[in-house]
């Protein structure tokens, strides 16, 4: 059983995500759940996605809870904070090192946390990265999810070959070789 | 061969795999995949309702006519259908007929908690509540079964945590049934009082005989472990304990109403102690403790939010509670208009007027929101034009001057029309603003009937909203671009000051539905005086610095609406 949770801002392509990951899980023989958020987050509010597979039990619940998530893919610092609670111990955050301020901060109500990475790195083991820009190198920005796949693919049992399958199975053929190559940038970061 | 399909799709397979021929809906999270995904099915007959209550019609008079049909909406949008459907359940069906309707405990995108299954036993309609979207799938093939054997339209009710997941599907081929004969039958279908009472009788027999048979169904099975604990439970709440008791005995109800009282009865003698965990109100326990059968669960649970497998633990197995999902000294993240939205520039000009706002349901209820928090009622579909109505007749033409009721061209069409149609039989000197974006927009961009486009985007007949306000008697119908704040303050005040009833239709497509220039505003620090004017509008992309305000330019669109509000002309289109 692997319990992953993946957080962003409405509208970052968290959804893609979780496409790519339930696909790839299934093609190879795990159950799978994903659980996915829609309607009035999506309009630039928090969002969560989790997908859960496994091939020794059974899974149920579609939800990843407290103290579950074997890796947690955060698209947004802020949100890598508001989704530590997910964590297990030894897991694993991957963070996409891009801040997106919510409303409150924008209107002087709230203030943006300085010390959003450091108190993730404190609380659990990370890997953090530019995806956006990385992206942006392939040749569009919003690739950053698949990077971030990517770097997610050394953490679970499956072929590169496999996982480039899934890829091809969910992006339009028309974006492919941008997502594929970085994929590559993510898995050799 | 298995598929990874979310619950929507899976019921919308279920519909084709049943031979289903017609199907109608009116968008609503998080019920709205099933019709957009029905629509890819060629064989099927797919359309948007202008709302629930249409859409139910449609299939009762698909059903009779001998097709197997189909209606699907948000838990809210039952009670809009409530009327048709409470009858249908006494006229019978002729070929299947099934509601899907989609419950959203914990309010991701609902504006209450309210439980189908208490609405499927006042109307005398079996109601199914499947756990995955297998059962998703399946439970439609069953429910075309139950709805013809039984002459009844039937709930398969979802949740929004059933509707939104992705879980593997077997998937089966399209069997199409034979058309039924179509048989005039006055006393079956004319719902006069003389006819009713005779089928309110056929009604409660056939309850009386799906109550028994439930206790044989397939789809209510006890899965025995050990007997201490019994828990009964369904849908998403059986996912939920099955990880949390994982050794405890489970009566699974697959098929919550009518409930199986022989079954449930074998089951709590063969337990030492019977929970009952279901989301929402205590449906099952009620009924369970009517039959004079010890059992608790809703006096640990509650009924508002969601049932999580740690709840359970928490208040069933003594487990340690723990604490909330986020972290909750930051910051939170609440939705905003986006970036370009149109509805920005309305409610800025309302919020500089001081009007008193009755606003509707829609991606505009996001105006309620700070910086704008320009909104000071809403309720459901339409309420927006009662309300402001109602004011005026308590408070007298005055108030009148002071309020305006705002609601989306998709709103207007579901339950705005009625309202307007009274304003106007009724004297009022109101005022109705029609925010027109020309989509449904917050459950994803679907067609109305004032957008001319249909289901699948092709061109149809569209309501010209202002010849319709004209023939119902309104008398100033304008037009305004929301992004020229200075005409569009100008026309509400006079409208709002006008002695007759008055329609602003405030008009722009969504920003998510037109091509954007993306060409960052451009903003000139030394011009910037930090005066905090452009800030008013809560646009995502200004953000607010030390000495003034920055443009992020990820966010901005370049839709230039805030260059207006700068006197200093720090803000500048792009080139």
């Amino acid at each position: 059983m692997f319990n992953i949770v993946i957080v962003g801002v409405g509208g970052q392509g968290t959804l893609l995500a979780s496409k790519i990951l339930g696909v790839l899980a299934m093609n190879n023989g795990y159950d799978v759940r994903v659980s996915e958020v829609h309607g009035m987050s999506q309009r630039g509010g928090s969002v969560v996605t989790y997908v859960r597979i496994s091939n020794d039990q059974p899974i149920y619940s579609s939800i990843v809870e407290q103290g579950q998530a074997d890796v947690v893919l955060a698209f947004e610092n802020l949100e890598a904070v508001r989704a530590l609670p997910y964590m297990k111990k030894e897991g694993t955050m991957i963070i996409n090192t891009q801040e997106i301020l919510p409303m409150p901060v924008i209107t002087g109500a709230a203030q943006y946390p300085a010390n959003c990475l450091e108190r993730t790195r404190d609380a659990v083991k990370t890997v953090e990265l530019n995806a956006v820009e990385i992206a942006h190198e392939c040749g569009t920005y919003k690739a950053a999810n698949v990077v971030l796949m990517g770097v997610l693919a050394k953490s679970l049992p499956f072929s590169e070959e496999e996982w480039k399958k899934a890829i091809t199975a969910c992006v339009k053929p028309k974006f492919l070789d941008v997502n594929l190559m970085a994929f590559d940038r993510g898995y050799n970061y | 061969m298995k598929q990874l399909m979310l619950g929507n799709e899976a019921i919308a397979r279920g519909a084709w795999e049943a031979g289903v021929r017609v199907s109608s809906a009116y968008p609503g999270t998080p019920s709205t995949e099933i019709n957009e995904n029905i629509a890819n099915y060629k064989e099927i007959y797919s359309e948007w309702a202008p709302n629930e209550k249409v859409a139910v019609e449609v299939a009762l008079g698909a059903a009779v006519s001998g097709a197997r049909s189909m209606a699907c909406m948000k838990h809210v949008g039952l009670n809009v259908a409530a009327d048709p459907f409470f009858t249908a359940t006494y006229t019978g069906v002729n070929a299947g007929m099934v509601v899907i309707v989609a419950d959203d405990p914990g309010m991701h995108s609902s504006q209450n908690e309210q439980d189908t299954r208490l609405l499927a036993r006042a109307s005398h309609a079996p109601c199914l509540d499947p756990s995955n979207s297998q059962e998703c799938k399946d439970f439609m093939k069953l429910a075309y079964e139950i709805s013809e054997e039984y002459d009844t339209p039937v709930i398969v009710r979802l949740t929004t945590r059933i509707a939104h997941a992705r879980t593997l599907v077997e998937v089966g081929e399209r069997v199409l049934p034979e058309l039924k004969e179509y048989k005039k039958d006055i006393k079956k279908y004319v719902s006069m009082p003389a006819n009713m009472i005779g089928r309110h009788k056929v009604v409660e027999a056939r309850e009386l005989r799906l109550g028994e048979d439930a206790n044989t169904l397939s789809v209510n099975r006890i899965e025995w472990a050990d007997r201490k604990v019994g828990v009964v439970t369904s849908g998403a709440a059986y996912n939920y304990v099955k990880e949390a008791m994982p050794n405890a005995s489970v009566l699974k109800l697959g098929l919550a109403y009518p409930m199986p009282r022989k079954l449930i009865e074998e089951f709590a003698a063969g337990v030492e102690t019977l929970y009952v965990i279901e989301d929402m109100e205590p449906f099952y326990e009620d009924t369970i403790k009517a039959w004079g059968i010890p059992c608790s669960g809703k006096d640990k649970t509650g009924v508002q939010g969601e049932l999580f497998m740690h709840k359970i633990e928490e208040k069933f197995m003594d487990a340690e509670p723990v604490g909330p999902m986020n972290t909750t000294d930051i910051p939170n993240r609440p939705p905003v208009l986006c970036p370009g939205c149109p509805h920005r520039g309305l409610y800025y000009v309302l919020g500089k007027l001081k009007l008193t706002v009755c606003s509707d349901i829609g991606c505009y209820t996001l105006g309620a929101l700070p910086p704008l928090s320009g909104v000071d009622t809403c309720v459901c579909m339409g309420a927006s034009i009662g309300m402001a109505h109602g004011m005026e007749k308590a408070r007298g033409a005055e108030q009148a001057k002071r309020t305006v009721a705002v609601l989306g061209d998709s709103t207007f069409c579901h339950s705005g029309m009625t309202g307007l149609l009274n304003m106007a039989y009724n004297r009022s000197v109101g005022t109705v603003i029609i925010a027109d974006n020309s989509i449904t927009g917050m459950t994803g961009h679907q067609n109305n009937p004032a957008n001319g486009k249909d289901i699948h985007g092709d061109p149809t007949t569209a309501l010209d909203i202002v010849k319709l306000c004209e023939a119902m008697g309104v008398a100033s119908v304008r037009i305004v671009d929301p992004f020229d704040l200075k005409e569009t303050e100008k026309v509400i005040k006079e409208e709002v000051a006008r002695d007759g009833l008055s329609v602003v239709i405030s008009r722009r497509p969504c920003a998510l539905i037109i091509k954007q220039t993306n060409k960052p505003v451009v903003n000139d620090p030394d011009k910037c005086v930090g005066c905090g004017m452009c800030l008013k509008v809560g646009c995502p992309a200004i953000i607010k610095t030390e000495t003034g305000v920055r443009i992020d330019p990820t966010q901005c669109v370049g839709c230039g609406m805030c260059t207006q509000l700068c006197h200093f002309g720090a803000l500048k289109a792009a080139e």
